[in-house]
């Protein structure tokens, strides 16, 4: 005890004058010689009594250099690297916790001084990380110009679809007119109104094409009525036959199956003998496809405008790419907003590790954070779920995953995107060279 | 990833959260259980030749003869210092040996003689040497009774359930050639035909001429179903030594608590088995177990306890075959007393429990424990099958498991949260995932490329970690272990004399002989650091699936008729899982060599398991109904020797509420083995991911446990000296106390902690019983006094669980919780004092390097602590010990204490000084500032 004393004579004096482990903001509380009180104020001992392990204080405040009180803190200087506080707990515990070695004074510990070593490593990196941050931002600038014009453009785009589907439906509430008119039974007329209505109302006059993206197999889902054998229940794989055994088609590959929902609808068509009935099914056929076409792009519009790309849209270009990360078993495919997923190396099906939840870092930084939600089920568990973390880089790349809970993944993604406008960096390391 | 193999076994083995009944057998669905249970009470055909007695100085045998088929047995008495009858009976002439369980037993116990008091053509009487104990040999039917005075302590085939199957020669019979294909249709017709074959119906066929031609002889040899041949569900058991069941029955007169016979999740005080099946011991993995039945579970101990106000009793039934255990109670009229014992007369008003124990195979070889208090019975049978191992201080410790932690990374992520959270633990635990493919003694390259590099991290830090090795070795010629047991012929065999293999988590799998005494000294040299790559002296050992379990056997195990060297599985199935972590834990001594404690948990155990580490209560569920359940099953385990029991923290299967969570760290803080642990499917579940108020409640939780870890480490002590549990029922120490014979909802630790766990979902308090007419008991959170004999109604909060310390005993802690047990190691203690009414109070303090032998050597430190007439004192305990140690008194805490004028502190040099005390009037409690003295020194403190 006696050693403890002298080292901490010895330390004090190298240091400014305070009691071992008390910071020195908190310095003018612990006055050598005058009585101490607690900092909660509870009771004021003798000064004798700070730091002569044992816990006076119910706040540990007049233990800041043992481990007596079970609350205390430790101020570690650590000069050359940065200060910082550790639970008084790992004083002299034989675990060297503080970089600068003061918190084992009397544990026999063989601590070595790693702060200078520490602070260089420590400025290297923050210089890194700060190029990477400058680059990053750099890129991010451009992101936000092409996010912003592409956000314009898609804005424009909307309005025109809306123009051109009131056009359309303009023209549609007039064919109705001609339909009605040909409803009345009029048999001689029936070749020359099925004829202007055909005419009128060919495929191309009210085809989507100018406007509308993709079709894919969810959105022909949603659209029962085109179910091809009408059992009631209209499949993914049927979904796929309309669309030609793919996932989804773009405009150009949409109207080569209209043919084949024509065919579908003809021949349905066929087993009614009223040609009224056929005009009526035929205008029913193109008005859902019209409806349908044009809904297709006004979702798919709506949708990617309503998106939350980030403050300045520069997570916009991520937006229908797809990155991938191949480990020893697996191919992980992150595709931003849309969905994360699995598929075995060697052949296998792919496992839907969760489609797009939202934004979900904490409070101060959330777009740091993706959560993609409702994947695949879990035997006896939850569906999968995917947290998707971002860190700032020049490429945008999926850097790792894994699974650190059952069917809950993370996934590391890099890109210039999440990048901040990083800290002038001479004024940073000029603090250190104070320290 | 799970293997796809557990997905597909949990599928097939479970539609809905319990376990499925119908993979495990009824005593009904196995033949011996149902051919013996079918005896009834009565005459037994069993007499003892009184002329073939023989007795020399240390043992007393004697011929008995089935009367009915004129097989002759063996008996042997014995009497054994410490107060213990063994009685043995095997065939006089077997076939060939039968089956006696060799390892269990720490040595030939020691015989003290028996002389002759009396002797008639009915019976003998024979002195047992103390308190007027005697032994009486009834001759027709053959009966022995144990007495002490005019008490009967206890009878042996009283009912007349005596059987002892004699080994037999398979005849040509019909049965034998019936295939399994038309075993159904043959199995009806001989269901009545055994019917009619039942002993109440035995007369009837003597008396019918139709029956008179067949001899005797010939009419025990009818072959019942399943004799020689058993199928339950796809496997056949092929049985080729017949039957070979043993059979007795124990009456226990005045005796209304029975208590034992682990391992079952079902109440502390035995349930009668009258209108269900008998208690099951059949070591067994059984997926998502079910509470309060009598099924098997993964461990036996085939040891029962009786307890009255008058006496503890134990009946220890040494087999290591599938067992089944009825037990019935009173008895008006069942039991009829023989002549000789008439004047115990009112047996319809005394209570009385009557036992019945059959074992499939081996021989009845019992010892029977007589007390007359529980401690005395913990002693006897420690005397017999040894006692707790003493544990490395850290493994007292909070363990942290998962199935699995993924990688290096992954580990060294959660011991960092410990940290960051301020929580401490000891052992990071790494389940099946860690190994390449399931090879045990190997580490996936890529997850734990560098194990040293991961192991030295922790060690930076003082802490441990446990890895798993299980028993069943993946049949693959690129391992190492497998080719090496492969090529020693150290594998069991399958009947037909093939290397027996079976499906377990690594696909196609073998089981090592561990019943080998060679075959275990090879396993243990594999632990050494240059065979067990990757290893260093903080890594630890559990051994899992070791009943053994078998996916694809019988019952999820192996099957009986694999052989182990002359032996059948059938003979040894019970012993396998102590074999496997007897030689483990023989390694990790090896490795070190000899100086470290070592520290294995083990699933599977048997009597005499708890000499080699701790057990935990196997696959458990997150669910309420677990959390209460694990303090019976604690409870039995420790009263049959074995202490270092823990159950799954948070509970196996399923995901715990955030209430439930907290409330298992809680109870889980004050039982011996405090370990988490989660199933893979299951959400993260480390301490900190509930919120930091949760977070908060767990790091108390845990706190309150390393701050009793002296407690808990004297205690560990006591247990492996003397064999007194650690974790005990009230009645241990209230044997008197009618009141606390059936209480399991709380318990004491030692005889000072007593601990109510909340195990009630939204609990806002609990009634717990304080016992004890003079006694008076303190929460260790408030101070506040309680008298004693009261149910005490406590108000309970999140913040904790109601803990009592006992006034009159003296605890000692360390309030300076450090990141781990190791960091506290030099760490001064406080003396918490709680003053009874007659303001006394002693306690122990016992302190040694924590982790090798060489307390062995005596270097120890063992004190008693006494406070009597205002003078708390300490005492060396060991005076021939040696040990220093840097720890120190900083604090004394007097529970109930008046207010001193002065306290003073009086060193072994002679030198006085005046200590500063604070005195809390409102809750009596005076705290002794730093009164400093070192923990290991004489000294006296007078308050005057």
């Amino acid at each position: 005890w006696l050693l403890v004393c002298l080292l901490l004579k010895l330390f004090s004096a190298v240091e400014v004058q305070r009691p071992r482990g008390v910071p020195l903001s908190k310095r003018q509380f612990y006055e050598e010689g005058k009585p101490f009180t607690c900092l909660d104020g509870s009771r004021t001992i003798p000064f004798d009594r700070v730091n002569d392990d044992y816990c006076d204080c119910q706040d540990g405040s007049d233990e800041p250099g043992t481990a007596a009180c079970p609350n205390g803190s430790f101020h570690c200087t650590n000069a050359g690297f940065r200060p910082t506080f550790i639970p008084s707990s790992r004083i002299n515990d034989g675990i060297c916790d503080c970089c600068d070695t003061t918190d084992e004074y009397n544990s026999g510990a063989t601590c070595q001084n790693t702060c200078r070593e520490l602070g260089r490593k420590e400025r290297e990196s923050l210089q890194k990380m700060a190029e990477i941050a400058k680059e990053g931002f750099l890129l991010k600038q451009q992101l936000i110009h092409e996010a912003n014009r592409g956000l314009e453009d898609k804005k424009a785009k909307l309005g025109d679809v809306q123009g051109s589907k009131k056009d359309l439906e303009a023209k549609v509430e007039a064919l109705r007119t001609v339909k009605e008119a040909a409803e009345q039974p009029e048999r001689e007329a029936k070749e020359r109104h099925l004829k202007a209505w055909e005419g009128k109302l060919s495929f191309k006059s009210i085809s989507p094409s100018t406007v509308c993206n993709d079709v894919s197999v969810p959105e022909l889902l949603s659209h029962s009525e085109l179910d091809p054998d009408a059992d009631g229940s209209f499949t993914e794989a049927e979904a796929q036959g309309l669309l030609g055994g793919v996932d989804k088609v773009d405009t150009a590959a949409f109207e080569s199956i209209w043919s084949n929902v024509k065919e579908k609808y003809m021949s349905e068509v066929r087993h009614y003998t009223s040609f009224f009935f056929l005009i009526n099914s035929k205008f029913h056929v193109k008005f859902i496809l019209f409806n349908f076409g044009f809904g297709i792009c006004f979702r798919n519009l709506e949708k990617e405008i309503s998106f939350d790309f980030g403050p300045s849209s520069e997570f916009a270009y991520l937006y229908s790419q797809c990155y991938e990360l191949t480990t020893s078993e697996y191919i992980y495919r992150l595709c931003p907003f849309n969905r994360v997923t699995q598929k075995p190396k060697f052949g296998g099906s792919e496992t839907n590790l969760g489609s797009w939840g939202k934004w979900a870092g904490p409070e101060d930084s959330i777009y740091s954070v993706m959560k993609y939600e409702h994947g695949t089920g879990c035997w006896q568990g939850p569906s999968r779920s995917t947290t998707v973390k971002l860190t700032c880089g020049k490429e945008t790349v999926v850097t790792s995953t894994s699974e650190p809970s059952r069917c809950e993944y993370l996934m590391e993604f890099t890109c210039p995107a999440i990048c901040q406008e990083p800290p002038n960096l001479e004024i940073s390391s000029h603090e250190h060279q104070e320290l | 990833m799970a293997p796809l193999l557990v997905l597909g076994l949990a599928l097939c083995l479970s539609g809905t959260w319990a376990v499925d009944k119908g993979n495990f057998k009824t005593c009904e669905q196995s033949a011996f259980c149902k051919r013996q249970r079918a005896l009834k009470p009565g005459e037994s055909p069993y007499r003892a030749l009184l002329e073939t007695m023989e007795l020399t100085n240390t043992r007393l045998t004697l011929q008995l003869i089935n009367d009915n088929n004129k097989v002759r047995l063996l008996l042997e008495l014995y009497r054994l210092q410490g107060n213990i009858t063994r009685v043995k009976i095997n065939e006089l002439k077997p076939l060939k040996p039968r089956y006696e369980v060799p390892d269990v037993l720490i040595r030939e116990p020691t015989t003290e003689p028996l002389s002759v008091l009396s002797q008639d053509e009915n019976g003998v009487v024979l002195s047992l040497g103390v308190e007027s104990q005697r032994v009486i040999i009834s001759a027709r039917p053959f009966r022995l009774d144990i007495m002490e005075g005019s008490d009967v302590l206890m009878s042996l085939n009283s009912r007349g359930l005596l059987a002892f199957e004699h080994l037999r020669m398979r005849k040509d019979t019909f049965s034998y050639k019936v295939t399994s294909t038309v075993a159904s249709v043959w199995d009806n017709i001989k269901r009545v035909f055994s019917s009619q074959a039942d002993p109440e119906a035995e007369k009837k066929e003597e008396a019918d001429p139709a029956n008179q031609a067949e001899t005797t002889k010939e009419e025990e040899e009818k072959v019942e179903d399943g004799m020689w041949e058993e199928t339950f569900k796809s496997h056949t058991d092929s049985k080729p030594n017949g039957p070979s069941a043993v059979s007795l029955d124990f009456s226990l007169p005045g005796v209304e608590h029975v208590y034992g016979i682990p391992e079952h999740a079902d109440t502390l005080r035995l349930k009668t088995t009258d209108n269900g099946d008998p208690y099951r011991l059949y070591n067994l993995d059984v997926f998502q177990y079910e509470l309060y039945n009598p099924m098997a579970l993964y461990g036996s101990v085939p040891v029962m306890v009786a307890h009255s106000a008058q006496r503890t009793t134990g009946i220890f039934w040494l087999n290591a075959a599938e067992t089944w255990v009825d037990i019935s109670s009173n008895t008006a009229g069942k039991t009829v007393f023989g002549k000789m014992l008439d004047y115990v007369q009112g047996s319809s008003e005394t209570p009385q429990t009557d036992v019945r124990w059959i074992s499939e195979s081996g021989i009845i070889d019992i010892f029977i424990m007589l007390g007359p208090t529980p401690k005395d019975v913990f002693s006897q049978y420690a005397s017999l099958t040894g006692t707790q191992s003493f544990p490395p201080l850290a493994s007292l410790g909070y363990h942290q498991c998962r199935w699995n932690y993924n990688d290096q990374e992954d580990v060294k992520s959660v011991d960092a949260g410990f940290d960051e959270h301020d929580i401490p633990y000891d052992f990071i635990w790494l389940d099946i995932e860690h190994t390449d493919g399931k090879r045990y003694f190997t580490w996936d390259p890529h997850k734990f490329a560098t194990p040293k590099e991961m192991l030295q991290g922790l060690m930076d830090k003082k802490r441990k970690m446990v890895a798993i090795v299980d028993p069943h070795i993946k049949v693959d010629g690129n391992y190492k272990i497998h080719n090496e047991i492969r090529s020693r012929g150290f594998y069991v065999k399958n009947k037909d004399g093939g290397d027996y293999e079976g499906w377990c988590w690594p696909g196609s799998a073998s089981y090592p002989d561990f019943t080998r005494a060679d075959m275990r000294a090879w396993w243990a040299s594999m632990f050494a650091y240059d065979q067990y790559e990757g290893t260093m002296e903080n890594l630890y050992t559990w051994n899992d699936m070791n009943e053994p379990s078998v996916f694809n056997g019988p019952e999820v195990t192996m099957h009986k008729d694999a052989t182990h060297g002359a032996w059948e599985h059938r003979d040894i199935h019970n012993l396998y899982g102590l074999y496997v972590q007897m030689a483990t834990a023989e390694g990790l001594i090896q490795r070190s060599g000899g100086v470290e404690r070592p520290f294995v948990l083990t699933r599977a155990f048997f009597a005499g398991s708890q000499r080699l580490g701790a057990v935990w209560t196997g696959d458990n569920a997150a669910e309420w109904g677990h959390l209460k359940i694990s303090i019976p099953m604690c409870l039995s385990m420790g009263l049959v020797g074995i202490s270092f029991c823990g159950a799954d923290i948070g509970g196996f299967f399923k995901s715990p509420s955030t209430e439930l969570l907290v409330r298992w760290y809680q109870a889980g803080a004050y039982q011996p083995f405090y370990r988490a642990h989660a199933h893979v499917d299951t959400p993260r579940r480390e301490p900190w991911l509930f919120g930091p108020e949760n977070t908060a409640l767990i790091r108390e939780a845990v706190r309150q446990r390393y701050t009793l870890l002296p407690y808990w480490y004297q205690l560990f002590y006591r247990a492996h000296v003397t064999g007194e549990p650690v974790m005990r029922p009230l009645w241990v120490e209230y044997p008197q106390d009618l009141a606390t014979f059936a209480l399991e909802d709380e318990y004491l630790i030692g005889r000072d902690l007593l601990v109510h766990p909340v195990v009630e979902e939204g609990a806002r308090g609990v009634t717990a019983y304080l016992p004890g007419k003079d006694e008076v008991w303190f929460d260790v959170h408030t101070f506040q006094k309680h008298n004693g004999a009261q149910n005490l109604y406590i108000p309970v909060t999140m913040s904790s669980i109601p803990v009592f310390q006992r006034g009159g005993s003296i605890i000692p802690r360390k309030l300076r919780v450090r990141r781990s047990s190791t960091c506290m190691e030099h760490d001064p203690y406080t003396l918490y004092v709680a003053l009874n009414l007659q303001r006394t109070a002693d306690g122990e303090l016992y302190i040694d390097d924590g982790h090798t032998f060489n307390y062995e050597k005596k270097e120890f430190i063992y004190r008693k602590l006494t406070f009597a007439n205002k003078v708390l004192s300490s005492v060396n305990l060991a005076p021939d010990a040696k040990f220093t140690t840097d720890s120190w008194i900083e604090r004394i805490i007097v529970l109930g204490a008046s207010k001193p004028s002065k306290v003073t502190l009086k060193t072994a040099d002679g030198q006085e000084k005046q200590l500063e005390f604070d005195f809390d009037a409102s809750m009596s409690v005076l705290t002794v500032r730093k009164p400093g003295m070192n923990a290991g020194a004489d000294w006296t403190m007078t308050f005057q």
